[in-house]
């Protein structure tokens, strides 16, 4: 995939973080603060079953007694979460029959985050839920996934039209106590997609939602939870841009998925959430659980992620490789630059025979940034045959950014195999020279360069997000060579 | 075409070119020679604008614009280039899309419309032909896996894909067996005309065989002592270079 070099170059040029307008539509909002009950008022607000209300006190009741994680190679003032308002849904919220009743305001949101719903139909064959704040406007596609059987909707949506399902699965694989945040994010969660195919059937389109925080002060708490049955194989992307602003904002997500036997689930994340300025003020705190439960026999889960946003993140996609021949893969470019901070990577654990799982991530710091991989490569009793291939790259951009790598390899069957490689690189001003000499500017060199050191992952990324992802690799490092 | 009066230019704190003088016109060949050290390759990098070289003294003018006041990327863009002794590997970036980029801003340099895909193919079939370079070269990353002889007709077909108007040629016969210099040689003497000039710096008279100079110079000490025709080269490869370090010496004291 190549970028064509004149819109690079337009791109580089808006020097400011590129999404950082908000959008001015009236809000629903919560009163700051965690108690029994704000977690009652958003669950009446959504109009939940009582399940889930005593699902979500039990979560809360679990939070009350955990503390939170330090072992992350990141350092940061922690949340008040008695200073968040959980809750924030734009206000006219009547069910809409068609996009063109969307809030003007909120079309003009989706436009610059170029994701104009019509277009997205057109040109991409995409179908988009859009979750703004917390509740999800408007979903596309619907109808003619409908027909397959496909159900791909909002979170709210589906614990309304699908409660047994979704009470089937949520938290089988992130249970409520699996992790500070995740007993935060269940016990408040507002809003997130959920996705389900049938048996045998090949999603036909990418399935896409695009998440934005835009209330200031509001902490985000998405549920994204994927279910793909027998047979069945699906590809799903999540995009997230956060407008600019001062305080840090909290986004802690959780997001189930399962899959069946011989069922496939590709997810891909581009996240470019608000990073702070140079300084450090501002910007998002990243802290999410995702896990894969790769429940059949033949299933396969692979993450593939592109991270160049947020002040702090905290993410560790992972697979659990229960079914027999069972595939795992993680693949991750992240991206810090001036204060930001990343300790991310995967957890593979196998279970399974003949499981499989492959890592590759590209770790990218520049400024004064702190990029951390650390990774998890667990090979069970009964994993006879498993394989795991790792393979950690760093490249560092200054001489005042820092590069980690936290591999944990635990392994108690003999007939396993598992490789791990490294490298730690610096970017070459000799690469730099060699393309000024024929002619490109610097920016444009480094973007060469970096994207050529990601193209492994990038080339994972559904066709048309990898464009968009080498073009966030050269914004997020603009000017970033010292 | 390019006149430099007066070179001087160090690293750190090593002084190496110490009052450099050449005159190129349009169309001429310049065979640079000389022994280790004299200064060779700090020539073909200050011209080029790497940094870390510093400039103190002298001039440099390239079609009449002051070449030392531009940046690197400017100087590239105006017709200068430099096939490098090491070609760097680019590890995931194709040549393909590299030489685009390249090819791309050169011509808005000059004011051209950039190539159509179809043009742009054209152009790399024809131009690799010139080095006999695979057409599965052109795909793989920048000189990623190469052999020293892929890398250095991966200079060849770069520099001629680029059309400069001056081209500094670093070594390029070093490391390269008999068939690699004569397919290199072909390369660059089929990219000779009226309006190109070439500095062919080398450390050997075997490449001056292949690409015939109009001029040969001998830099010695951050200068040039001794300045001829390619019968000088001749009389280098026979004699060594300690006759011309003697003849320095002796006017000196």
């Amino acid at each position: 995939m190549a970028y064509e070099g004149d819109e690079l170059l337009d791109d580089i040029t808006s020097k400011e973080y590129e999404f950082g307008f908000v959008t001015d539509i009236e809000t629903d909002k919560a009163p700051a603060g965690l108690n029994e009950d704000i977690i009652r008022l958003i669950s009446a607000k959504k109009e939940e079953p009582e399940w889930l209300l005593t699902w979500r006190l039990e979560a809360f009741a679990i939070w009350k007694n955990m503390r939170e994680p330090e072992w992350a190679h990141v350092t940061y003032k922690k949340p008040d979460f008695q200073a968040i308002s959980y809750y924030a849904a734009p206000k006219k919220k009547k069910q809409l029959e068609s996009l063109d009743e969307l809030d003007p305001e909120l079309r003009k949101t989706m436009d610059k985050l170029g994701i104009s719903l019509e277009e997205q139909k057109r040109l991409h064959n995409v179908a988009v839920d859009f979750v703004m704040d917390s509740v999800s406007v408007a979903t596309s596609f619907k109808e003619k996934l409908a027909e397959l059987g496909i159900i791909f909707c909002s979170m709210s949506e589906a614990v309304r039209e699908h409660s047994d399902l979704v009470r089937k699965y949520l938290g089988t694989v992130v249970p409520r106590t699996d992790n500070f945040y995740a007993a935060l994010n269940s016990a408040v969660f507002t809003d997130g997609s959920f996705c389900y195919i049938p048996k045998g059937v090949k999603c036909p389109m990418e399935l896409s939602t695009y998440f934005r925080i835009n209330e200031g002060g509001t902490g985000q708490f998405e549920r994204t939870l994927v279910i793909a049955d027998e047979g069945s194989v699906v590809s799903y992307l999540e995009g997230c841009t956060a407008p600019q602003r001062d305080e840090n904002q909290l986004h802690a997500a959780v997001v189930e998925l399962i899959a069946h036997t011989d069922a496939e689930i590709k997810y891909s994340t581009v996240q470019n959430w608000y990073p702070g300025d140079k300084d450090g003020i501002g910007g998002v705190f990243n802290f999410v659980t995702k896990r894969g439960l790769c429940d059949g026999d033949r299933s396969k889960i692979s993450w593939t992620q592109v991270e160049t946003g947020s002040a702090i993140t905290w993410k560790y996609p992972s697979c659990i490789l229960k079914g027999d021949y069972s595939i795992g893969e993680f693949y991750s470019v992240a991206v810090t630059n001036n204060m930001q901070q990343a300790d991310t990577g995967t957890k593979m654990v196998h279970i399974g025979k003949n499981t499989k799982s492959t890592i590759i991530s590209k770790g990218i710091s520049a400024g004064k940034s702190q990029n951390s991989y650390r990774g998890l490569v667990q090979i069970n009793k009964g994993a006879a045959n498993a394989r795991n291939f790792s393979q950690c790259d760093s490249l560092l951009m200054s001489d005042r950014c820092g590069a980690h790598t936290f591999p944990y390899i635990e392994v108690k069957n003999k007939t396993s195999k598992v490789e791990h490689e490294a490298t730690t690189s610096k970017i070459g001003e000799d690469q730099i020279f060699y393309c000024l000499q024929r002619g490109l500017d610097e920016e444009q060199a480094i973007s060469m360069i970096v994207n050529g050191y990601a193209k492994e992952v990038l080339n994972k990324l559904p066709m048309e997000f990898a464009v968009e992802a080498q073009k966030l690799l050269a914004i997020s490092l603009e000017g970033s060579v010292g | 075409m390019l006149s430099i009066k007066n070179l001087q230019a160090k690293i750190e704190d090593k002084e190496i070119l110490r009052g450099l003088s050449l005159e190129v016109k349009p169309g001429e060949v310049h065979a640079i020679m000389g022994p280790n050290g004299s200064g060779k390759s700090t020539l073909a990098s200050v011209l080029a604008g790497r940094e870390e070289y510093e400039v103190t003294n002298g001039t440099v003018s390239f079609q009449g614009k002051d070449l030392l006041d531009m940046p690197a990327e400017i100087r590239a863009r105006e017709g200068l280039f430099l096939a490098f002794q090491y070609p760097v590997e680019i590890p995931g970036v194709s040549n393909m899309n590299f030489l685009k980029a390249a090819v791309g801003e050169i011509r808005k340099h000059k004011g051209l419309e950039p190539l159509t895909a179809k043009d742009f193919l054209k152009l790399v079939k024809e131009k690799s032909a010139l080095v006999e370079l695979d057409g599965q070269l052109a795909n793989r990353a920048v000189n990623e896996g190469f052999s020293g002889g892929e890398k250095k007709r991966n200079e060849i077909f770069q520099m001629a894909m680029l059309e400069p108007k001056l081209a500094v040629l670093d070594e390029t016969d070093s490391g390269l067996d008999i068939d690699a210099l004569r397919i290199v040689a072909n390369g660059v003497n089929a990219l000779r005309s009226p309006d190109r000039s070439f500095v062919v710096i080398t450390h050997y008279q075997r490449l001056l065989d292949y690409i015939v100079p109009d001029f040969v110079h001998v830099l010695y000490k951050g200068r040039i002592v001794k300045s001829g025709t390619k019968e000088l080269a001749l009389e280098l490869e026979e004699r060594g270079y300690d006759w011309i370090k003697d003849e320095v010496e002796s006017v000196k004291a």
